[in-house]
């Protein structure tokens, strides 16, 4: 019982964290600095969660080595990314170099 | 497009985050099907909760029969990031009928923000964008109901699932995003502050590094966009002088 209730409560925090903003919709009026502030979000978050994982995957010190696969794949993603622009094909390329990589040259 | 082509769209375009998160739906799964909740609860957790990070952590502080109050409150420091993700995307939402930012606002996960990210930056005026969005939401959300499911039912028959690097689809992508928009100079230096910042402060609990990193981030964007729009401005004011 108690812990149905600690996950209804857990429910209940989570929807109000992130449905709170959007139900509010056009009754938020953002003050401009708030909103230049928010124009960075996407490239500061998605840089912040990536990199830890990049660096150190094994969350043991940080591995610049070219036993990381995932700092392989990540560098031939940015490379992808960079010489074709193309999302998809960066994706399929960093999948294909680390995969390669794990099972082929680390094995 | 048509409502189906982007719903589609939206789904397809998360592909790649739904293979990434497929190992830690199945090992939340194994976790709960090995520790003090029960099975129905364990998929209840992932069903109405649908925050992974915070689900895992909720898990280890029930087995060390941490109270009430300190796991709500533990949730929500957690799961506070989906607040800077509702703020970012709510130009691109505030004109839709409530039941629709009820639902996009339940969904709303990293990877959908993610995606969203990408996708408005690429399409910023979308009429049917929010057909995307749902679309990255349901195969985001059924994904994760299906593997958490697995987990509890057959969890012992994966073993050293991590250690197969699944999780590499979600780096991927988010570089394909991410990259594009590095081209300016303020992005570029607020990410590099943002990864150095999350890279320090990973071992910080409640993912309280991760909200370190975006205010350092963000910071240093600013102060350069500012700094940089000002010399612009000292630029004309001279070349008017002269």
């Amino acid at each position: 019982m108690t812990n149905t209730v600690m996950i209804l409560g857990m429910a209940a925090v989570t929807v109000f964290v992130k449905a709170a903003l959007f139900v509010l919709g056009d009754r938020v009026v953002f003050p401009p600095l708030l909103k230049q502030a928010l124009g960075f979000v996407p490239v500061t978050v998605l840089t912040a969660i990536i990199v830890p994982m990049i660096l150190s995957p094994n969350g043991e010190g940080l591995e610049l080595t070219w036993r990381n696969p995932q700092l392989v794949g990540a560098l031939a993603a940015v490379l992808a990314c960079v010489v074709t622009g193309k999302q998809l094909l960066t994706i399929a390329v960093a999948l294909g170099v680390f995969f390669a990589w794990q099972l082929g040259v680390l094995a | 497009m048509t409502r189906r082509s982007s719903f589609a769209a939206g789904a397809r375009d998360t592909l790649p985050m739904v293979i990434g998160a497929a190992p830690f739906g199945v090992i939340f799964g194994t976790l709960v099907a090995a520790g003090p909740l029960a099975a129905w609860q364990g998929q209840l957790m992932s069903l109405s909760v649908y925050a992974g990070s915070s689900q895992f952590i909720a898990l280890g502080l029930v087995a060390g029969h941490a109270g009430l109050a300190v796991i709500w409150l533990t949730t929500l420091i957690v799961n506070l990031r989906h607040a800077l993700y509702a703020a970012t995307l709510l130009p691109h939402v505030a004109h839709l009928p409530a039941r629709w930012r009820w639902t996009l606002g339940f969904f709303l996960t990293d990877e959908t923000f993610a995606v969203m990210a990408g996708y408005y930056a690429r399409h910023p005026r979308a009429p049917l964008g929010h057909w995307y969005f749902l679309g990255s939401c349901l195969s985001m959300y059924a994904n994760w109901q299906f593997w958490t499911l697995v987990g509890l039912l057959f969890g012992a028959a994966f073993p050293q699932l991590q250690s197969l690097g699944l999780d590499f689809a979600m780096v991927a992508t988010f570089i394909a995003i991410v990259v594009p928009q590095l081209a300016s100079l303020s992005n570029f230096a607020a990410a590099v502050a943002a990864g150095a910042v999350a890279y320090l402060g990973q071992d910080v609990p409640y993912k309280l590094g991760l909200m370190a990193a975006v205010v350092a981030g963000v910071a240093v964007g600013m102060a350069l966009q500012r700094w940089r729009s000002g010399g612009l401005e000292a630029g004309r004011r001279e070349e008017e002088a002269a």
